[in-house]
């Protein structure tokens, strides 16, 4: 009995959860009503069954429950009459949900013809895009062609894609109201595109483009997640894409560099970046070896790409810009004395020159412990914290600790890596929360000191470099 | 995954089949009463022997088919540069043949009470396969030499991987042909061989069949 | 082997006297079916563990967490391989249907009973493999429970070192020990079925298992086959799965291979999978229905046919996981309509089960509650599951939470309450005594509503948009601050629940020396495992003759019988059940 009267209870609370509930689909920002209906029409079909079967169900144990003067069971083999009636409803219900969603499918499997091409490039664990150019047609692509100059892969004899967009910045821009049809294509595993209020979604699978398509009906900003599992930075694998007017489109667009543009830059000069050096010096060092006292780190043997990238973050006001960065506050204006991006390389050239000399080491702590959780560091930075353009991810071995240290709390506190412009910076932030107390960040600095000791590692020093 | 639905089609209307001829639209609470027997009460153990011999050989249908399906959808792929199959080939199947023609002649002899004839049939049957799985052995090195390795094309991996696959179910075979033969030589009657021999020919001709499909498929691809 | 047919006229069993031969290298079916059975819940222990670890994390990031990105990857992946393969296929098949196949056919044991122990050994020896991966170099893979490559054999992803050939060595091996198992219970019920035991009067348990087995020997070949091209590819540079990839800024030697081809090879195992759990649960339900509401089956006939046409549709379905994957799409229109059509036979089952209660008798014992709960949780699980085989609703669904609560309900939450009320139902032929009926009813109620308390507020996270897989989910704007505060409530229930079972551990263990004596068939049921001649049952089963089968399974409440049942063996003259104690 107490069974019954629970389910009756369980069916009623499900559909007062199901409509007092907060959590619903976010709001449609495509073509794609038609799913919504769709779900709305398989929602209403299963939530007959689900009420009838049950409370069915509960009035037949209500109803036929063993007690004193209980009648004995009926014999009754089968009834065909009944089940084929049965079958035949159920049938009719599952054609109800099967015959819309096979309409609207036939609609997602033909991409309209007037829809325009995007291209959503997918690798561990970052997004980018390449958008057609004025000729309208994306160059063709290679897996082996990718390099540190060539991010994309793009054929450089290709006519068709010297005049590609490419956007590096996890920010895709598109037109409101305009069919996209976007051409999905991953560098290493599998990922997959999705962005919540479009309702669409596909894989991205390296060797092969698969593709989605969708109109976008609502200007504004919504985010990309890749939703297959890719690897250990799967949940910090976002990005973001924009709803524009045609002319705030139009005006974005004409801001992208192309391919051919990106082949075209000057190799830094590491004798202007000496000069423009000078400021940096008072407070790094002359060879970049770091000074505690005024709360400089050290820059010798940092990989040339991070320091850039730092400074375009400084300069840009992404890093340094949290009121609680004292610091970073510091040298913000600093970094802003650098003219422009030539500067910037040159003066991050000269830095690569330095020579690379010992750290000094205070901080100690369980180094098994500490190695137990570099694995998930070194996923990204290197087995022996070496770094590693490819994933965004500067060198640690080497580095001063007490400097890690301050950057990992301030990540961990969102004063680093949480403005919505340091594009790398929140899955960093993500990251550094696995380190839950004190002792778990001087157990894996305790172990980057010990990586810092080994001698292979004050040659190694990464050299690649990104444009 | 054409060729693997083709095999589930297969094996799903031979259960099907089979479950209609046991009745499986009768009702059976009419059927109250009569104790039916249902088996034929003689030699349970061989009929369990063979039957779970053939359901063994369904399984590793699916597994050959399922290869087989992965071959074709491998092959549409567009760095596929086919193999040249060794004309050794040709003797390997024949030699296998004989092998299956020994093999059934043995159990003939069994079934005939002849246990000189199973003798000499076992141990020629032991011969012709061996022999064809070191012939075998040497197409394989002639593919090293020509520079076909495992990793170098997907035709070759899998050319490899076909051969090497049936290749040890023959191995398992001949395990259970040398415990077999063992048993003859140290004076088993042929009426005690007859079970081991029929499930090892059957085992010789289903491999034999798969040979074939296999090399045919290898040939023509 | 030989005495299984000699059996009819010389039961001449050996039985081994010593506690090694009888309990540890025991060729019994009972035994090995309890070795399997123990063995798989221990297991099934270890992988709950990791689930309330994994809970934590995304409930209480910050202030109850243990374990980092790396860890949670590996729980994940090791959590679900253990609940699909090593708890429940083996806990079905290998436990329940050891046991159960021979007692209720009315065989002396398994026709190949040396098999059936190396089967069991075999299936330890792929425990063991599995769980020495979390003692190697690198820790176990974190390549969700798919393996889809090639991230489960690139770095970036946790235990590529050595994680993930264990893991295939150890599905490998399972395979081997399941096509062992499973020829025997396939040959067994083909060949060993006593005397007048028609197919069409083996109890539902009995089709449920054997089709179930038949299922997993075809399809087990596919994950064996996907196994050895993806070690293949890890181990000696072929490119079966691997294209050309740039992994972390190098160039890998792979070039040409599909990562698709695996995941139709996967699922055409995975789908099948599906069902090599659900269709013993669909068998064991039926019986204990009928047996607890005194009635017979409703639609006996047509729950044979669902069984088996299920069986035969679920070849045929596997595509409807890939929605998504990058496959043809045009492929959507074919797998969204086979999937759809399965859900027809499936519902019939559901409509037979809840008539089979209409006009019974029905006796709400401890199996009985597990058994309409699985009802209220299968319905549930099942209506999910339209929507994500209808193609277009599964876009926004799919890789969402709307899939983990999807398939926990039918395929996690289901299938143990099934496990739980077959074994409280067997428990007294299995230990001879009675479990304890408050622990038993305490015990479910807090299963039944803590996990739907789990999975009911999962589904609308999926709705939300909320993506599986993630470990942490801070910085995402679409999701509120509350749907962080459901996590953590549903943390709170899994909790609950996992504690929960406690209770059952200590109700076996404690019945087990101080159950009252439950008797020959403390149910009152009619088929034949109830009907041995001692209970325990000993080796051999059935004394010095087989029984005879004059009827089938369900003649529970036959007018005009003297009780409510009739056991199969029992001659129409005499409608009275024999007494065989």
């Amino acid at each position: 009995m107490p069974v019954a009267v629970v389910f009756i209870l369980l069916v009623i609370g499900s559909i007062i959860f199901h409509f007092a509930s907060p959590w619903w689909f976010t709001p449609l920002a495509s073509n794609w009503g038609t799913i919504d209906d769709t779900i709305n029409i398989t929602f209403w079909v299963t939530g007959f069954v689900f009420v009838a079967v049950n409370l069915f169900m509960a009035y037949a144990v209500i109803r036929f429950r063993n007690r004193k003067d209980s009648k004995p069971a009926k014999y009754e083999p089968e009834n065909p009459k009944l089940e084929i009636w049965l079958t035949v409803l159920t049938a009719i219900g599952v054609a109800a949900m099967l015959a819309p969603g096979l309409y609207v499918w036939n609609d997602f499997v033909h991409v309209p013809e007037e829809a325009w091409e995007v291209e959503a490039v997918g690798e561990q664990w970052r997004w980018s895009y390449r958008l057609p150019g004025e000729d309208g047609m994306l160059g063709t692509v290679d897996n082996h062609r990718v390099s540190a100059a060539n991010h994309f892969g793009i054929n450089p004899n290709d006519p068709n894609g010297q005049d590609d967009l490419l956007v590096t910045s996890n920010v895709l821009h598109i037109p409101v109201d305009k069919p996209v049809k976007f051409l999905l294509r991953s560098k290493d595993v599998l990922h997959d595109f999705a962005v919540a209020e479009f309702r669409v979604k596909m894989d991205l699978v390296p060797g092969l483009v698969s593709y989605m398509w969708l109109t976008p009906t609502k200007t504004g900003s919504y985010e990309v997640l890749c939703e297959e599992l890719c690897g250990l930075a799967h949940f910090t694998m976002r990005s973001r894409v924009v709803v524009d007017t045609q002319e705030d489109f139009d005006a974005w667009e004409s801001q992208q560099r192309t391919f051919a543009q990106s082949q075209q830059v000057r190799d830094p000069n590491a004798m202007i970046g000496s000069a423009l050096y000078a400021v940096c010096a008072t407070c790094h060092g002359a060879q970049g070896e770091g000074n505690l006292a005024l709360n400089s780190p050290k820059l010798s043997g940092q990989s040339d790409w991070y320091i850039n990238r730092q400074l375009q973050n400084f300069k840009q006001g992404y890093r340094g810009a949290h009121k609680d960065d004292l610091f970073g506050a510091q040298m913000a204006p600093m970094a802003a004395i650098l003219a422009d991006d030539a500067a910037i390389r040159d003066v991050t050239a000269y830095i690569g020159t330095f020579a690379h000399g010992d750290s000094d080491q205070s901080i100690t702590g369980d180094l098994d412990r500490g190695k137990q959780l570099f694995t998930t560091c070194g996923t990204c930075h290197g087995k022996t914290g070496q770094g590693n353009y490819a994933t965004n991810s500067p060198r640690l071995n080497g580095q001063e600790d007490w400097y890690i240290k301050r950057q990992l709390i301030n990540f961990k506190e969102g004063i680093r890596g949480a403005h919505p412009g340091d594009q790398f910076g929140p899955q960093m932030a993500s990251m550094s929360r696995m380190l839950r107390s004190d002792n778990d960040m001087n157990d894996v600095i305790a172990y980057i000191n010990s990586l810092s000791n080994q001698p292979e590692n004050k040659i190694a020093a990464i050299t690649q470099g990104e444009h | 995954m054409i060729a693997v639905l083709i095999f589930m089609t297969a094996a799903v209307a031979i259960s099907y089949w089979w479950l209609w001829k046991q009745k499986i639209l009768e009702q059976p609470w009419l059927t109250e009463g009569t104790a039916v027997d249902n088996r034929d009460s003689t030699n349970l153990a061989g009929k369990s022997a063979k039957s779970g011999l053939f359901v063994f050989l369904a399984v590793v249908t699916s597994i050959f088919s399922l290869f087989i399906s992965a071959y074709f959808m491998r092959m549409n792929l567009n760095d596929w540069l086919p193999v040249d199959e060794p004309r050794l080939l040709w003797g390997n199947t024949g030699v296998l043949a004989l092998g299956s023609i020994a093999i059934h002649w043995t159990a003939r002899a069994a079934n005939n009470d002849s246990i000189a004839t199973v003798r000499y049939g076992l141990i020629a049957t032991g011969i012709f396969t061996s022999l064809f799985i070191l012939g075998q052995w040497v197409a394989w090195q002639e593919l090293v030499d020509q520079g076909h390795y495992l990793q170098s094309n997907p035709a070759a991996t899998f050319f490899y991987l076909f051969t090497g696959l049936h290749g040890i179910h023959l191995l398992g075979g001949l395990w259970v042909w040398l415990k077999t033969t063992l048993k003859v030589l140290a004076g088993q009657n042929a009426e005690q061989t007859i079970l081991s021999v029929e499930l090892c020919r059957n085992y010789w001709h289903y491999l034999l069949v798969v040979w074939l499909c296999l090399f045919a498929l290898l040939l023509s691809t | 082997m030989a005495y299984v047919a000699l059996a009819d006229r010389e039961p001449e069993l050996s039985h081994p006297h010593s506690f090694i031969t009888k309990y540890i290298w025991s060729q019994d079916h009972k035994v090995i079916a309890i070795q399997y059975g123990l063995t798989a819940i221990a297991v099934g222990v270890v992988a709950l563990i990791l689930s309330v670890m994994m809970r934590l994390q995304l409930g209480f990031p910050d202030s109850f967490s243990l374990i980092s990105p790396s860890e949670y990857y590996q729980f994940v992946t090791m959590h679900g391989m253990i609940m699909v393969i090593y708890l429940l296929t083996a806990l079905f098949l290998g436990g329940f249907g050891n046991y159960l196949i021979p007692l209720m056919v009315g065989a002396r044991d398994m026709v190949f009973p040396y098999l059936n122990m190396l089967s069991y050994w075999v299936y330890l020896l792929s425990v063991i493999i599995l769980m020495a991966s979390f003692f190697v170099t690198g820790g176990p893979t974190g390549a969700g429970w798919t393996l889809y490559p090639p991230q489960a054999i690139m770095f970036g992803t946790p235990g590529v070192e050595a994680g993930i050939v264990l893991m295939l060595a150890s599905l490998a091996v399972f395979i081997v020990a399941f096509t062992m198992g499973g020829l025997n219970y396939v040959t067994t019920v083909l060949q060993a079925r006593t005397h007048g035991m028609t197919l069409m009067r083996m109890p539902l348990s009995v089709w449920g298992i054997f089709t179930a087995t038949v299922l997993g020997l075809l399809a087990f070949p596919a994950l064996l086959v996907s196994a050895i091209m993806m070690t293949f590819d890890r181990l000696l540079g072929t490119s079966f799965f691997m294209p050309a990839i740039v992994s972390m800024g190098e160039q890998s030697a792979y070039d040409g291979g599909s990562p698709i081809l695996f995941q139709h090879l996967f699922w055409f195992f995975g789908h099948p999978e599906v069902y090599i759990v659900a269709l013993p649960a669909f068998g064991i339900v039926s019986d204990l229905l009928s047996t607890h509401a005194r009635k017979n089956i409703f639609g006996y006939r047509m729950m044979v046919w669902a069984i088996v046409g299920i069986g035969g549709l679920s070849f045929i379905v596997w595509a409807h996981h890939m929605y998504v994957s990058g496959m043809n799409p045009y492929f959507g229109f074919f797998f969204a309509t086979t999937t759809l059509i399965i859900a027809i036979p499936t519902a019939i089952k559901v409509y037979n089960w809840v008539l089979t209660l209409w006009q019974g008798n029905i006796h709400l014992t401890v199996p009985m509650l597990f058994a309409i709960g699985f009802i209220f949780t299968f319905v549930h699980g099942g209506l999910t599951g339209i929507f994500l085989g209808n193609v277009v609703v599964d876009l926004p669904l799919s890789d969402t939470y709307f899939v983990i609560a999807h398939f926990h309900m039918v395929m996690g939450v289901s299938p143990i309450l099934v496990v739980f009320g077959a074994i409280y139902h067997w428990y007294p032929k299995m230990t001879g005594r009675m479990y304890n009926e408050r622990l038993g009813q305490t015990h479910f109620w807090m299963t039944f509503l803590g996990t739907y308390a789990i999975y009911l507020p999962m589904h609308y996270l999926g709705f939300l948009g909320v993506p599986r897989r993630y470990f942490a989910y801070e910085g995402i704007e679409f999701i509120p601050e509350s749907a962080q505060d459901l996590n953590a409530a549903i943390t709170i229930a899994a909790i609950f629940v996992a504690f929960t079972q406690i209770i059952f551990f200590a109700n076996m263990i404690w019945s087990l020396f101080k159950g009252k004596k439950a008797g020959s068939n403390p149910w009152g049921s009619t088929s034949l495992e109830w009907q041995t001649p001692n209970t325990p049952p000993i080796h051999g089963n059935w004394g010095d003759e087989l029984p005879k089968v004059y009827r089938w399974a369900y003649d529970y409440s036959v007018p005009g019988a003297e009780k409510d049942f009739i056991p199969q063996n029992t001659p129409p003259s005499d409608k009275a059940p024999e007494t065989n104690t």
